[in-house]
């Protein structure tokens, strides 16, 4: 056609005019299963560049790749959400001289909006795109449903190019990434293996320590206050935030209760309830599975969302400052309320801030389910390892020893005891916790800073220092 | 009564927080024998260490004629254990024996009584011993049914109906009334068969057992849920004892609730309701006065 923007990758690359030392981005909607990063990050090796800074919405162990690329001065610096597998091992062991910038969600999305992360060149993986950019969750080979953390890179970077194995006719429509924001279009074998990128509903678990939180979980928010008709409702896809969604679903049904919305990752479960009529609409950054993606396409009260969107703190219009209740998980909590979701007990990243900060801080009630022990390890402690999200945003913590609720919200606590809830204070689950495993060795960490973690405003947290 | 491997530390360490009555820490089949010295040391420190909090504690040990048994009651007593599990009994010379190995440690370190004894009836000789076996001890508090051995010894296998096991679930059922003593039913392994278990569990009940060995804290809701008495229940139990007080009060015998008699059996299964519905946390202990 006549403007066709597709071009192959080198000469996009070459149209750019990216330099060693700028700043490139990606999206991660194709979990598990991307080939986008390490195709990209491939042949801009083999380019000759050097220096260049990775800006993703978030990583993890299929993108082990990039170790080699760091060796070899091609990518020196990242930042992400989270890490995970081999990559995060050796960052974790001083493998990248310039520490990772870990950001939230809504906090990568009001850096991007604010300037702050300038993106030189996106590369955005998309399911389907036409010749001039309209590009989407959908297509013939794959299916992510939402394309919510590539939006702020799509409108915000300097130049945009669109990576699909799906090149479809215009007009591409209803599209996620406008063709307005994209300079060149690269048709590619595959952008991701597709049983990896949306995979079946994830099954309901049958581990008795998830049901056992997920029914406590589900108390407390029937007893919160906040369950009522019109309430708003976020969770998590670990098996007990899954498992809560049931119970709660039973309570609404007996009560007569509707929820207006559901934010964030929209899982099989969420879909369901709304296609039952228990939940009004959808609002969608990332859809977990490919019952929820092939619905984002087919049902109008099911809707995408961009990063900022959904949860920025700079935009007083985004999601989660209309949400009532999150439930959300934690590898520790400690007894400030404090939770860590990045940096597991060995001192090693193994995680993601997700959208954990942002919709702690804005919803009207915060809960973390985390059990007190996972096998030998202690998850409610005196000081977490690394500070994700502040204290002052966390309302509950949900254990299988007793429930603690934040002393900022007695109200909360008050509700819950009066509903016969075991609410106990939080010091005396770490102190139940130390008495079954003992208190751990400290962990042995170095001197060099690997990680930063900013909080969702721009400001740090914390740092994260090599093992 | 939750079953727990004994070797499992993961698993002992929280094993209550499901809420089962009792937990069996068990010494004997679920513990290889190259292990059964580390299970007695790991077993020893969670009754040691971990607070149960009201659950009883029960522990299956190795038969006395095993170089394990002795070593394992040595540990278990000196540990505070509730009650002793004693494997494959047989007879009540058995029983005997045990009870003086634990009266032995008892003495030992000055907590005489403090152990009670359920044996394990899991032979066609323990089951026509059954009511021996159940009175052969003062510190007897029950007798259970373990199925698999029984129906290998039987030279059968067990089926979904459990036709096989009639017998011997009737007949532990009466020599634990006829000595008054508390009998639990064997193990159902199919996890993935909720229905079949709940249907196992109406039956047993309604055999007359006391309760349900189990393996996974998924079925715990089940048997409490079986075992539970209906609101109707209570509100029809209540009435029969306020009306029988009231009764005794005036110094009448029979008197009819509802327009029917109400005779000792008829109090007796009504208090038991009450007791029932208390334990399984669904009626206030004051109430229930």
């Amino acid at each position: 056609m006549r403007n066709s923007k597709v071009v192959s990758l080198e000469e996009a690359i070459r149209r750019s005019g990216l330099k060693s030392g700028q700043t490139i981005s990606f999206h991660h909607h194709f979990r598990g299963g991307d080939k986008v990063v390490n195709l990209v990050v491939d042949k801009l090796a083999a380019m000759g560049f050097k220096d260049l800074k990775l800006a993703a919405s978030s990583l993890s162990d299929v993108h082990a790749p990039l170790v080699e690329h760091i060796r070899n001065g091609v990518i020196t610096g990242i930042s992400t959400s989270g890490l995970r597998g081999a990559l995060a091992d050796a960052i974790s062991h001083g493998l990248l001289k310039e520490p990772v910038v870990f950001r939230s969600h809504g906090g990568r999305g009001s850096a991007i909006a604010s300037g702050e992360l300038h993106i030189d060149v996106a590369f955005l993986g998309a399911c389907s795109s036409d010749e001039l950019g309209n590009a989407t969750g959908h297509g013939a080979k794959s299916i992510c449903g939402s394309l919510g953390y590539a939006l702020p890179d799509a409108r915000y970077a300097s130049h945009v190019i669109v990576l699909t194995d799906d090149l479809v006719e215009y007009p591409n429509i209803p599209q996620s990434i406008s063709a307005a924001d994209v300079e060149s279009v690269v048709v590619v074998d595959s952008v991701g293996d597709s049983s990896k990128i949306a995979a079946g509903a994830i099954r309901d678990s049958k581990n008795p320590r998830d049901i056992l939180l997920a029914k406590q979980a589900a108390k407390v928010i029937i007893n919160s206050g906040y369950f009522k008709d019109g309430f708003s409702i976020q969770t998590g896809t670990g098996g007990a935030s899954l498992a809560a969604v049931k119970y709660i679903r039973e309570e609404m049904i007996a009560r007569g209760i509707k929820a207006s919305f559901a934010l964030g990752g929209i899982t099989a479960h969420m879909v369901a309830l709304h296609q039952e009529g228990l939940i009004g609409k959808l609002i969608d950054v990332q859809s977990f599975d490919r019952v929820a993606a092939e619905s984002i396409f087919a049902d109008a009260a099911h809707q995408e969302v961009s990063a900022v969107e959904y949860a920025s703190g700079m935009h007083t219009g985004s999601a989660t400052h209309a949400l009532d209740i999150v439930i959300l998980s934690a590898l520790e909590v400690d007894t400030g309320f404090n939770v860590n979701v990045l940096v597991g007990s060995d001192g090693v990243i193994r995680g993601a801030i997700g959208g954990h900060q942002d919709t702690a801080a804005d919803s009207a009630l915060s809960i973390i389910v985390c059990p007190l022990l996972r096998g030998r390890i202690p998850c409610v402690v005196p000081r977490v390892t690394t500070l994700i999200t502040p204290g002052s945003s966390v309302d509950v913590v949900v254990t299988e020893y007793g429930i603690a609720v934040n002393p900022l919200r007695p109200e909360v606590a008050e509700r819950l005891v009066a509903a016969g809830l075991p609410v106990v204070d939080i010091s005396e689950l770490a102190a139940k916790a130390a008495s079954v495993i003992g208190t751990p060795d400290p962990l042995p960490f170095g001197s060099q800073v690997v990680g930063v973690v900013m909080n969702r405003d721009g400001s740090v947290l914390d740092k994260i220092y090599n093992v | 009564m939750m079953f727990v491997p004994g070797n499992n530390p993961g698993m002992m360490a929280d094993a209550h927080i499901y809420g089962p009555d009792s937990i069996m820490l068990d010494l004997e089949d679920s513990v290889t024998m190259a292990e059964k010295d580390a299970a007695r040391l790991l077993v020893y420190n969670a009754l040691k260490t971990i607070d149960y909090g009201s659950t009883e504690m029960v522990v299956r040990i190795n038969p006395l004629s095993t170089p394990y048994g002795r070593k394992d009651v040595e540990a278990v007593v000196k540990a505070g254990v509730d009650v002793i599990r004693m494997p494959k009994t047989e007879t009540a010379d058995e029983v005997r024996e045990l009870e003086a190995e634990i009266l032995r440690v008892e003495e030992e370190i000055g907590a005489v009584g403090r152990t009670q004894i359920m044996a394990a009836i899991e032979s066609a000789l323990g089951v026509v011993n059954a009511y021996a076996i159940a009175t052969a001890s003062s510190r007897m508090m029950g007798i259970a049914l373990g199925a698999e051995d029984y129906t290998a010894n039987l030279k059968t296998s067990r089926t979904p109906g459990g036709a096989e096991l009639l017998l011997a679930r009737q007949q532990i059922v009466v020599a634990a009334r006829a000595a008054g003593i508390a009998c639990f039913d064997t193990v159902f392994s199919n996890l993935d068969d909720m229905e079949g278990f709940k249907a196992e569990v109406e039956l047993i009940k309604t055999l007359g057992f006391d309760g349900k060995s189990i393996i996974n804290p998924r079925q715990i809701e089940v048997v409490n849920q079986v075992f539970t008495p209906s609101e109707k229940e209570i509100v029809k139990a209540r009435a029969i004892v306020a009306a029988i007080k009231e009764a005794q009060a005036k110094g009448s015998g029979v008197i009819a609730v509802n327009g029917k008699m109400v005779d000792r059996p008829v109090v007796l299964r009504a208090e038991r309701t009450i007791a029932l519905a208390v334990a399984a946390g669904v009626l206030d202990k004051e109430e229930a006065l």
